[in-house]
């Protein structure tokens, strides 16, 4: 269907590389052989070869390179506008990390290289560690797990061998009903069961409900503080204290760490493992869905089982003075082994090392109180423009780096809902807040603006809010059958999981 | 105020004032004073980007790259040319910096690569259906391990030891959560032993695993490996080289259920290990228990073409404890390398390379075979990697081989013996397209001198120059 | 279904379940507030014919977009039929909650279990809330 107000984004259909390019186009010019050619069936006999060959494209450079610098147009993304997700910290990617990571010393190397030829790489890790250590309040690091579930997993596993060190077998772990879906999966992939925290009026954690459930069939608490409501739990103490009094570890979800860094430290806080997203405090590009890394810092209690290898440093003052020598050691007998191949995501170590550098202690303290700066002004300015009357605060307290709305009000009073909203401020040039999360909040927007936007930015946003809001009322159908603007409009998800269609068909 | 954070003085004043609180420590009173960090962390200050790239440029001159030495290092991540296309369109903005596409109205540049990264690697194994990405190959496998527990329930895995050994280990450490048990299987002359397999197989398997090409570069026969775990109803598991499968058989023709891998080579960098990609196909009848994030084609209301995620209520986000993974950040980005990587090579790339690869190992195996002393550790057929004895007494000795060609600009690969003490003498050498005839012949040179001077048991020169 | 409704015939349980009951035979799917919950399902998840079904106790899933839902038995027994369109046409339990979006027949173990289910009234009264 063709319509005047059609954008030409629109109106450009969406065609696949698969169904470009001509028989006989080709990017790729093999190198020549240069060894005696032998008979490829000597080689390789016939019957292992592959009999019908993949239909990959055929298609000339210029055509690869505009293909996909089309299909990147179709997305929006942090460079070019404002990304308030909340849990997801989209703060600024400095493009010094893109520079640095792209060094050849560090960008080809092979992993498997001799550790005494790879000296820059492994005090880089040694480096990161430390500094991850700092941040955490935790002395003992591994870099290894590959995202925060990644990390997770890790932590759940760790805590297993710990409890089974002791002799003792334990049945589940807890976790607060506010908590991010990879915490429940993960138990359950560590071979525990859920057992779920209620949360008090305050937003909290339930004291009494946690007393009730913790006992000695318990492994581990999983929380986060701030916790997805944004919410820094006052009780944080007397939690740990439950947790510890019945034997069972105590594991921080770093998620929301970027409210924290210099301000409070989870292991002062009473955990004794806790997992990082480089790929939110730390600024690695989130890349449409990864990569990312989920690094852990352990108490000295736990340290014994940590994932191998692990990195260290040998010697201080070796033949040469102050020579330092870093190595992977493998000889770690209670180690719960290896969760990936090779040494992790060193590509974002990279770049997480290079900001921190950047920052230092200062940089990080003040990232972190930006951060809880611009989520409250953000509020108090959504507040002012009354806003708040119909998406009003989930809880009504100073809020970390990160707060929720319930769009209830709104849906009973204007006939819309938080997905309507979300899907208008598309046509306002914003990507929207996270919804319908945490579960816990009805007609939930969770907001986290990151402390890398300007209160311009932050400004701004309010009144698009307030416009769509004003808007709303006088016609609901226009926030109801958004966005208009968007490369497609409403998809229909219903219709993908019904009849899904996962390749080009060829 | 650092160079990303923009509170001014005025700024600062106007907000404090709007919130409602006197200064910024104000809005975090509601941290207990016992929890609250008052001294500054012991970190270095901060510098400025020219200092920060000074050191980062000085830490990289400390690594010996692919770039400083000829390498014929592999053993699950190799030195394969990666085109300057990707280099630009993994820099573009609008690839690098979203977040995972939960509005797919404004993220339809991301899903629509997932989805032709899906159809490439559908393709490239012959199987039904892919996911978006995984985080790497040995986890990849670990992932193919839950998604068998969940479809049998079974007790027990059969995992052939010509498996990459952080594969193993990786499922080993992930079962010892579930409480499952892995049983592995020798090999025998560079490839999985058939009967030892057939006999650990029965109905207690859950799956099996095998790696096409296996560890050891050689091709396995999967056509008996495979019939024998589906006499018994158990899934069948092929870590595959994406690299090969322009010559060697699609799995997915082969009937496994599964098939997963390491993506690095598909055009990503060695970066140390990563971040590359690790690739999750399966055939249809599996697909609500694949992890991981699906793109999935759809219109929007007024018919336009579309890509959502789809099937989501696999995943965490949705059936939280009884999700099918708890993977939420994948690869994304790393698949698109990968996805533009096999358009880049093309359908009869794909092909010319493998052909390639497969003349230029069979001349360096042969070379090196050539060599007094040295013999191949299997005669299989090989793609791109292959394993020799190098008759040095034990890996310390080999170690010493390896830093006398290190010394001269060659790194002759991955000594075997630290995996595999039933090949002390063993060494792994990788060829890819970007060792010429001319590094091979170098190689043989180096190495042939290497070993000569280790059985005259002369001192190691080490490559800095320093001696021990 | 664009309105509520609630037929009087049927017997209901609190977990948004009805239940039409033929003799030693009874129809089981789930009611108007359940589909509406959900949204548009995508997927039911069939149990196989045979299998046993237990008062109270959840039988199968059902999904939308973004939620799975277990679907609970108002009443013990044997499953001898399941509605085999739902495979290509899950919609139908959004559609006709009570008629062609009927999901299994079972035959019932125990026919004085009834008993403990609510009638329309009382069922949607609990809905109230």
């Amino acid at each position: 269907m063709s319509d005047l107000s059609e954008t030409a984004m629109q109106r450009d259909r969406a065609v696949t590389i698969f169904e470009k390019g001509q028989v006989g186009r080709r990017a790729f010019t093999p190198p020549a052989l240069d060894v005696p050619q032998r008979s490829l069936d000597e080689l390789i006999p016939a019957r292992l070869r592959r009999t019908e060959p993949a239909r990959l494209p055929e298609v000339s450079e210029p055509e690869l390179v505009r293909h996909y610098v089309k299909v990147s147009r179709r997305n929006f993304d942090l460079d070019t506008g404002f990304y308030p997700l909340g849990s997801c910290t989209m703060k600024h990617n400095p493009r010094l990390h893109e520079r640095v990571a792209g060094l050849a010393g560090h960008a080809r190397l092979h992993p498997l290289q001799d550790p005494a030829r790879a000296q820059g790489a492994l005090e880089l890790m040694w480096n990161l560690e430390r500094a991850l250590a700092e941040v955490a309040g935790l002395p003992c690091v591994s870099l290894q797990p590959s995202a925060g579930s990644h990390g997770e997993l890790a932590g759940v596993l760790l805590t297993r061998a710990y409890h089974e060190d002791r002799g003792e077998h334990r049945r589940t772990v807890l976790t607060p009903d506010t908590a991010h879906g990879t915490n429940p999966a993960t138990v359950t992939m560590a071979g525990y069961d859920v057992v779920k925290v209620g949360t008090n009026a305050e937003g909290g954690v339930d004291i009494d409900d946690l007393r009730a459930k913790a006992d000695s069939d318990t492994a581990c608490l999983m929380l986060t503080n701030p916790n997805t409501l944004g919410l820094f739990d006052p009780n944080i103490a007397e939690i740990a204290r439950i947790v510890h009094d019945v034997g069972a570890t105590t594991y921080y979800d770093g998620a929301n760490l970027n409210a924290v860094m210099g301000i409070s430290r989870p292991g002062d806080m009473g955990f004794d493992i806790v997992h990082f997203n480089l790929h939110k405090s730390f600024t690695q590009p989130h890349g449409g869905g990864g990569p990312g890394s989920g690094p852990i810092a352990v108490a000295e209690h736990i340290a014994p089982y940590l994932p191998h290898p692990v990195v260290v440093r040998r010697g201080g003052e070796g033949t040469n003075g102050s020579h330092r020598e870093f190595d992977l050691d493998y000889d770690r007998p209670k180690s719960i082994g290896r969760l990936r191949g090779f040494q992790g995501n060193y590509g974002c170590f990279v770049r997480a090392y290079a900001y921190i550098r950047s920052l230092g202690a200062g940089g990080l303290r003040d990232a972190s109180e930006v951060a809880v700066l611009n989520a409250n002004y953000l509020l108090a300015r959504l507040r002012a423009l009354g806003v708040c009357e119909l998406l009003p605060p989930a809880y009504d307290r100073i809020c970390m780096h990160e707060f929720a709305l319930t769009g209830a009000p709104m849906k009973n009073e204007l006939g819309i809902r938080t997905l309507d909203l979300a899907k208008r401020l598309l046509d306002y040039g914003y990507h929207p807040p996270t919804v319908y999360f945490p579960l816990l909040v009805e007609e939930a927007l969770l907001i986290e603006p990151t402390e890398t936007e300007t209160k311009e930015t932050l400004d701004a946003f309010a009144e698009a809010i307030a416009a769509i809001l004003l808007e709303a009322r006088e016609d609901p159908e226009i926030a109801r059958n958004a966005p208009y603007t968007t490369p497609v409009r409403r998809l229909d998800e219903a219709g993908a999981a019904k009849q899904p269609v996962l390749r080009q068909e060829l | 105020m650092t160079r990303y954070t923009a509170v001014t003085d005025a700024d600062r004043h106007a907000m404090l004032d709007a919130i409602g609180v006197a200064s910024v420590d104000e809005l975090f009173c509601g941290i207990p004073q016992a929890v609250r960090r008052t001294a500054p962390l012991e970190l270095p200050d901060g510098m400025g980007e020219a200092e920060v790239y000074a050191e980062l440029r000085e830490l990289a001159a400390r690594n010996t790259s692919v770039e400083d030495e000829i390498s014929f290092l592999g053993a699950g991540m190799y030195d394969h040319y990666v085109p300057a296309v990707i280099d630009m369109l993994m820099g573009r903005s609008e690839f690098l910096t979203p977040y995972t596409p939960y509005q797919p109205e404004i993220s339809q540049g991301g899903l629509q690569v997932m989805f032709e990264y899906q159809t490439a690697i559908c393709e490239l194994t012959g199987m039904d259906v892919s996911n978006a990405s995984v985080y790497e190959g040995p986890s990849a496998l670990a992932a193919a391990a839950y998604l068998a527990k969940l479809t049998n329930g079974r007790t027990r895995f059969v995992i052939s030891r010509a498996v990459h050994p952080h594969a193993r280990e990786t499922l080993t450490t992930l079962c010892a959560g579930y409480g499952m048990s892995v049983t592995e299987i020798p090999a025998s002359e560079g490839v999985t032993d058939l009967a030892a397999w057939r006999s650990a197989i029965d109905e207690d398997v859950s799956a099996v695993f095998f790696s096409q090409p296996n560890y050891l570069g050689a091709v396995e026969d999967p056509e008996p490996l495979i019939a024998a775990a589906r006499e018994h109803g158990a899934l069948t598991v092929c870590s595959a080289d994406p690299l090969t499968l322009g010559i060697l058989e699609a799995p997915g023709k082969l009937g496994v259920d599964v098939c997963v891998g390491e993506g690095q080579t598909l055009g990503n960098r060695l970066d140390f290990g990563g971040p590359s990609f690790g690739f999750f196909a399966a055939r249809n009848e599996h697909v609500r228990r694949m992890p991981g994030r699906i793109a999935g084609q759809t219109i929007d209301v007024d018919g336009r073409r579309g890509f959502v995620l789809t099937l989501q209520t696999r995943e965490q986000h949705i059936r939280r404890e009884k999700a099918t993974s708890n993977i939420c950040t994948a690869q994304a980005l790393n698949a698109l390398a990968g996805v533009v990587y096999l358009s880049w090579l093309g359908r009869r790339g794909l092909v010319e390379l493998g052909e390639l690869l497969v003349q230029r190992t069979a001349y360096a195996r042969e070379r090196l075979a050539a060599i007094d002393g040295v013999s191949v550790l299997h005669s299989q057929p090989v793609v791109r990697e292959f394993a020799v004895s190098l008759g040095v007494r034990d890996l310390a000795a080999v170690r010493r081989v390896i830093g006398r060609c290190a010394a001269e600009r060659v790194n002759p690969g991955h000594p075997l013996g630290i995996d595999y003490p039933e090949f002390p003498d063993g060494l792994l050498v990788a060829v890819t397209e970007q060792r010429s005839r001319a590094d091979i012949d170098l190689l043989a040179e180096v190495l042939s001198r290497a070993l000569t001077a280790e059985r005259a048991g002369a001192q190691t020169p080490q490559a800095g120059g320093e001696s021990r | 279904m664009a309105d509520a409704s609630y037929p009087p015939e049927l017997l209901y349980h609190p977990e948004h379940d009805w239940a039409r009951i033929d003799g030693d035979l009874a129809t089981f799917g789930i009611t108007w507030h359940a589909q509406d919950a959900l949204g548009d399902v995508v997927y039911f998840d069939a149990p196989a014919v045979g299998a046993q079904v237990t008062q109270n106790e959840p039988y199968t899933e059902v999904e939308s977009v973004k939620a799975v839902s277990d679907v609970y038995a108002p009443l013990s027994g044997e499953v001898i039929e399941v509605n085999q369109r739902l495979a290509e046409k899950p919609e139908l339990i959004n559609e006709d909650p009570y008629g062609e979006g009927w999901m299994v027949k079972i035959r019932l173990a125990d026919a004085a279990q009834a008993s403990g289910l609510m009638d329309r009234d009382a069922y949607v009264a609990t809905l109230g809330e």
